[in-house]
C-alpha cells in the first residue's frame, strides 16, 4: 500500500477547496454550465439520466480498509447505499447531488481518496492488474510505476486540456491482466536480454467507435527515461491530435493517420530535446516512491495447512476455493477474488454494508488491503491459506463468494441505459438474465473460462470489443437491439471480436448466449479448449449458423 | 434512445416536453407552462409544434443556473390526457432503473 | 478585457494592429503572425517594442530566429478547452529560452490561471473582470506540485529527497516496521 505523505494529502485538500469554490460559483450563476462542465469533469462529476454521477479514483486499484470504509460512508450519506466498481478500477456513485459534492469529497480526502481526473480531457486513473505485488512471475511491482505516473499526471499544467481523454495502463507480468493493448499508452515492464529492467511502450489503443489495439512505439525505454518519453508522446498528441471532431480526437486516430513509424519519429524528435531535462528519473526518486509502498509482514506458512484439509470435505467450500483463490508469490498465502457477480444482481455493485464488512474482513485476514479489478470484482491480494475456510464462511454470508470468477456468469457490464445518458440500450438486465441462465455452477464449470462483456453504447465502457462474447446495445426504431461479437481478447494476445450476424432484440440475447455456449460445447476438441480458442480455431461460421438457424 | 443531447434541428413528431436535470441535485425536471420546472411529469407543458418546442427549449436553456442539459423529449398522452414518457429512456427517467436492487 | 501582470490588473502598453492597418509611428505594437513574419526587419527598424500574436495551430519553433527582437509573444486559447498553447508556452520558455512577455489571450478564465502560469505565461488577457481581480489569490490555491516545468517551483519529488528529519512514513496495518 502506498502511504500518502503530507504533500500528497495537501494537494488533495487543496483540490477539494478549489472544487468547493467552483461549485459555489456554479450554483450562484457566476460560472455557466459551459464553463463549469470541464471543471466538474476533471473531478469526476458527470450528469447522468437520474442525477449526477461521481467517479472516484482508486489509483491502480489499491484500497486500504479505511478507504473502503469511507467509500461505504459516502454511499450511505450522499448516495443510495451502494456503489459500482468499474472497468478502470474506479468506483461510481449514481445518485449524487452537486450541492453536497464538496462535503463528500472532503470526507474522502480525509483518507486520501479523490475524484481528480477521473473524467475530462486529461490523463485518467493509471491502472494495473489487481494482482500487482503478489502475482507469481511478476518482475517488479507495477504499482510503483503506476504511482509515479499518477503523480506525474496529476494536475499537469500542460496536459489538462488534451484533445480527448487519455488512459495509461501498466503491466509487469507475462500474462497481461491490465489490458494494456486497449489503452492510449500501454507500458509493459520487462527485462531485456542484458537483464536490464525497462519498458516496452505501446501507443494508440482504445475501443469505442473506432477500436484499435496499441502498437509498440519504442521496444525498450529505460527507467531513467520513461517519464520524459511519456511527456514527449503527450506533447505531440496535445499539439497535433484532432480537435475538430470528438470522434477522431483520441491518440489512436493520430497514430493511425500518421502511421506508427512517422508518429514514433515525431515523438523521438521531441524526446531528444527533453530527455536529459528534469524528468530524467534518478534512482533516488524511484527508491523514494518504492519506500512508500509497505508490504505485508508475511509469516512462514505451510501451503497445506490442516484447516484446508479439514474444510476440503465441504463441497461448497471446495468449489469456491478452486474457483476464487489463486497462487501467491509467497508460500502459504493465496490471492482471493471476491465475486461481485451474484446471480441476478448488477455486476460490479456493492452495498455500503458489504463494503464495511469487506473492510473488516480485510483487516482480519488480508493485511487491511483490498484491490479492484477491471473485471469488476474485488480481491484480497494476500490471505493466509489456513484462514481460507473462515474467510469463505464470512464472504459467503455477505454474498461475495459466488464461485463464478472467470466463468460465463462473471460478466463485465457497463451501467447502460438504466443509469447512463450516453447509452442506447440497457446492459444490466441483460447481464442479470444471462447470469440466471448459468446460475448452476456445474454447468458454468463445464463451460469453463468465458468472458462476456456488455456495453450499452458504442463508447464501450464494458469493453465489449475484447470480450470472448461481446454484446453491444444499439437502438433500432425505438427498440433495444444487441450486436454480438465473439473471439475477442484483452490480454497480451489482444484481438477484437468478430460480429456473428445481425443485431438481435433484447429478449433474445440470453438465448443467443445459450446457443453460443451449446455450439461451443459441441464443437470443442477437449474440455480444456476454451471458448475463445475454439472460436479462433473454427472462425465465426459454425457459431453464426447455430445462432441464426432459427432467427 | 440515441442521446437527444445531440439534437440540433428541432423537429418534433408528436406531443413533446422539455426536460432537464436540476443543477443543485441532478433531479429530473420538466419545464412547466409558467416559466418554471417541476419534478412531476404531469405538470409539464406540452408542445405540439416545432416552433413551440423550440421556444420552450430556448426558455429552458436560458435558465442556466437552475437547470442543466435540457432537451426536447417525446411524450404520449393517454385517454384521460395523462402524460406518459414517450420512449424507454424517458420512462427510465420517470420511473427509475428497470430492475429491483433488492431482489435476486 | 483586463490585463493581469505581476498579480494585478495593469494597463496594456501594446496596441493591437490589424493585418492591413497602418503601423503607429511609435509605441509598442502587437502584430498578427503572417504580417510579423513578412515584415520582421522593418518592424525591428521601426524602434518600438514588437509583439506577435501566434495562432495555436502553428509550430511555435518558427518564431525561434525572431525571439531576440520580440518584446512579447501572445498565444491563443480559442476555447479554454483547447490546450495547445500550454505546449507552445513551455517550448517558448523552456526550450527556446524566450525571456520577453508571454501573454495568454482568448478564453482565459480563473480556473486555468495556475496551469498557465506554470506553463510560462506571465501576462493574462482575462475574460472576466471578476476573475482578473482574484488572480493573486487563485494562483496561491495550490502549494504542492508534482511535475517540473520552467516555473522554478520545487516538485514533490525533490522536496521529499531534500527533507531532513522527514516525517516517518505511517505504518500500514500488519506491515513490517
Amino acid at each position: 500500500m502506498y502511504a500518502y505523505d503530507d504533500l500528497d494529502r495537501t494537494l488533495i485538500q487543496e483540490r477539494v477547496n478549489e472544487f468547493r469554490d467552483q461549485v459555489k460559483r456554479r450554483l450562484s450563476g457566476e460560472l455557466t454550465e459551459d464553463e463549469f462542465k470541464s471543471l466538474r469533469l476533471m473531478n469526476g462529476v458527470y450528469l447522468q439520466l437520474h442525477a449526477y454521477m461521481l467517479r472516484i479514483a482508486i489509483p491502480y486499484g489499491t484500497l486500504s480498509s479505511d478507504q473502503l470504509r469511507m467509500l461505504a460512508h459516502v454511499a450511505r450519506k450522499y448516495d443510495r447505499g451502494y456503489g459500482h466498481f468499474t472497468t478502470r478500477q474506479n468506483i461510481q456513485y449514481h445518485w449524487i447531488k452537486l450541492a453536497e459534492l464538496p462535503d463528500a469529497m472532503a470526507d474522502l480526502a480525509k483518507v486520501g481518496v479523490h475524484g481528480i481526473q477521473t473524467s475530462g480531457n486529461c490523463i485518467r486513473n493509471v491502472t494495473t492488474d489487481q494482482w500487482a505485488g503478489v502475482a507469481p512471475g511478476e518482475i517488479e511491482d507495477p504499482r510503483i510505476w503506476a504511482e509515479l505516473f499518477r503523480q506525474y499526471s496529476t494536475l499537469h499544467p500542460e496536459f489538462s486540456f488534451l484533445p480527448r481523454k487519455f488512459k495509461i495502463a501498466v503491466t509487469a507480468a507475462e500474462h497481461d491482466r491490465a489490458a494494456i493493448k486497449i489503452h492510449d499508452i500501454g507500458v509493459r515492464i520487462y527485462r531485456n536480454s542484458a537483464g536490464e529492467a525497462g519498458f516496452e511502450v505501446m501507443v494508440g489503443g482504445g475501443l469505442g467507435r473506432t477500436p484499435f489495439l496499441a502498437k509498440t512505439i519504442k521496444p525498450f525505454v529505460s527507467r531513467r527515461d520513461i517519464l520524459s518519453y511519456i511527456e514527449a508522446i503527450l506533447r505531440v498528441y496535445n499539439q497535433y491530435g484532432r480537435r475538430d471532431n470528438i470522434y477522431k480526437a483520441r491518440i489512436k486516430i493520430l497514430v493511425h493517420e500518421l502511421g506508427i513509424e512517422k508518429f514514433a519519429r515525431e515523438v523521438e524528435d521531441e524526446w531528444q530535446e527533453i530527455k536529459d531535462g528534469p524528468l530524467a528519473l534518478d534512482e533516488a526518486v524511484i527508491a523514494d516512491i518504492r519506500s512508500r509502498f509497505k508490504y505485508p509482514a508475511y509469516e512462514k506458512l505451510t501451503d497445506n495447512p490442516p484447516e484446508l484439509k479439514e474444510a476440503a470435505s465441504d463441497p461448497r467450500f471446495e468449489a469456491w476455493r478452486r474457483n476464487s483463490t489463486f497462487h501467491h508469490q509467497v508460500p502459504g498465502y493465496a490471492i482471493v477474488t471476491l465475486s461481485l457477480k451474484e446471480t441476478g444482481k448488477t455486476p460490479g455493485d456493492a452495498t455500503a454494508e458489504q463494503m464495511d464488512a469487506i473492510a473488516d474482513l480485510a483487516d482480519k485476514y488480508a493485511f487491511g488491503e483490498i484491490r479492484v479489478g477491471h473485471e469488476q470484482n474485488l480481491c484480497f491480494p494476500s490471505v493466509a491459506k489456513r484462514d481460507l475456510p473462515a474467510l469463505w464462511r464470512a464472504l459467503d454470508a455477505i454474498k461475495v463468494a459466488t464461485p463464478n470468477v472467470n466463468l460465463v456468469s462473471d460478466i463485465i457490464a457497463c451501467p447502460g441505459l438504466d443509469y447512463c445518458s450516453l447509452a442506447n440500450a440497457r446492459s444490466i438486465p441483460i447481464a442479470q438474465e444471462i447470469s440466471r441462465r448459468f446460475a448452476n455452477h456445474e454447468t458454468a464449470n463445464l463451460v469453463g473460462r468465458l468472458h462476456i462483456n456488455i456495453s450499452g453504447c458504442i463508447n464501450a465502457c464494458g469493453h465489449h470489443h475484447v470480450g470472448h462474447i461481446g454484446i453491444l446495445g444499439v437502438e433500432k426504431n425505438g427498440e433495444e437491439f444487441y450486436q454480438i461479437t465473439i473471439g475477442g481478447k484483452a490480454d497480451e494476445g489482444a484481438v477484437l471480436g468478430s460480429l456473428i450476424g445481425p443485431a438481435v432484440p433484447h429478449a433474445q440475447v440470453a438465448d443467443v448466449v445459450e446457443d453460443l455456449v451449446e455450439a461451443y460445447l459441441d464443437l470443442r476438441l477437449r474440455p480444456d479448449e476454451l471458448f475463445v480458442d475454439a472460436v479462433k480455431r473454427l472462425g465465426v461460421e459454425p457459431f453464426k449458423e447455430r445462432v441464426y438457424a432459427t432467427r | 434512445m440515441t442521446s437527444p443531447l445531440e439534437q440540433k434541428k428541432i423537429k418534433i413528431t408528436g406531443p413533446s416536453v422539455v426536460t432537464a436535470n436540476r443543477t443543485s441535485d441532478g433531479a429530473v425536471i420538466w419545464r412547466t407552462a409558467n416559466n418554471s420546472w417541476s419534478t412531476d411529469l404531469a405538470k409539464a407543458m406540452i408542445v405540439r409544434t416545432s416552433d413551440d418546442a423550440k421556444a420552450l427549449w430556448a426558455e429552458a436553456i436560458a435558465d442556466d443556473v437552475g437547470a442543466v442539459g435540457s432537451y426536447i423529449a417525446p411524450v404520449e398522452l393517454d385517454a384521460n390526457g395523462g402524460i406518459k414518457p414517450g420512449n424507454l429512456r424517458e420512462q427510465i427517467r420517470v420511473e427509475g432503473i428497470t430492475f429491483d436492487l433488492a431482489a435476486v | 478585457m483586463p490585463l493581469v501582470r505581476n498579480g494585478h490588473v495593469v494597463a496594456d502598453r501594446f496596441g493591437r494592429v490589424a493585418d492591413d492597418a497602418p503601423l503607429p509611428a511609435d509605441g509598442a505594437v502587437l502584430i498578427p503572425a503572417d504580417r510579423f513574419l513578412a515584415h520582421a526587419d522593418e518592424l525591428a527598424a521601426r524602434g518600438g517594442d514588437v509583439g506577435v500574436i501566434w495562432p495555436n495551430n502553428r509550430d511555435v519553433e518558427q518564431l525561434a530566429p525572431h525571439l531576440g527582437r520580440l518584446a512579447m509573444v501572445a498565444l491563443v486559447f480559442p476555447a479554454f478547452k483547447d490546450g495547445r498553447a500550454y505546449s507552445q508556452a513551455r517550448i517558448l520558455r523552456e526550450r527556446l529560452r524566450f525571456q520577453g512577455e508571454l501573454r495568454a489571450t482568448g478564453q482565459v478564465l480563473r480556473d486555468q490561471f495556475l496551469f498557465m502560469q506554470r506553463a510560462g505565461f506571465d501576462t493574462f488577457e482575462v475574460k472576466k473582470p471578476a476573475d482578473a481581480e482574484v488572480f493573486a489569490d487563485v494562483v496561491k490555491r495550490y502549494s504542492v506540485f508534482y511535475q517540473p516545468t520552467g516555473d522554478g517551483r520545487t516538485t514533490v519529488f525533490r522536496k521529499r529527497l531534500a527533507r531532513v528529519g522527514a516525517e516517518p512514513v505511517p505504518a500500514v496495518k500488519g506491515a513490517a516496521s
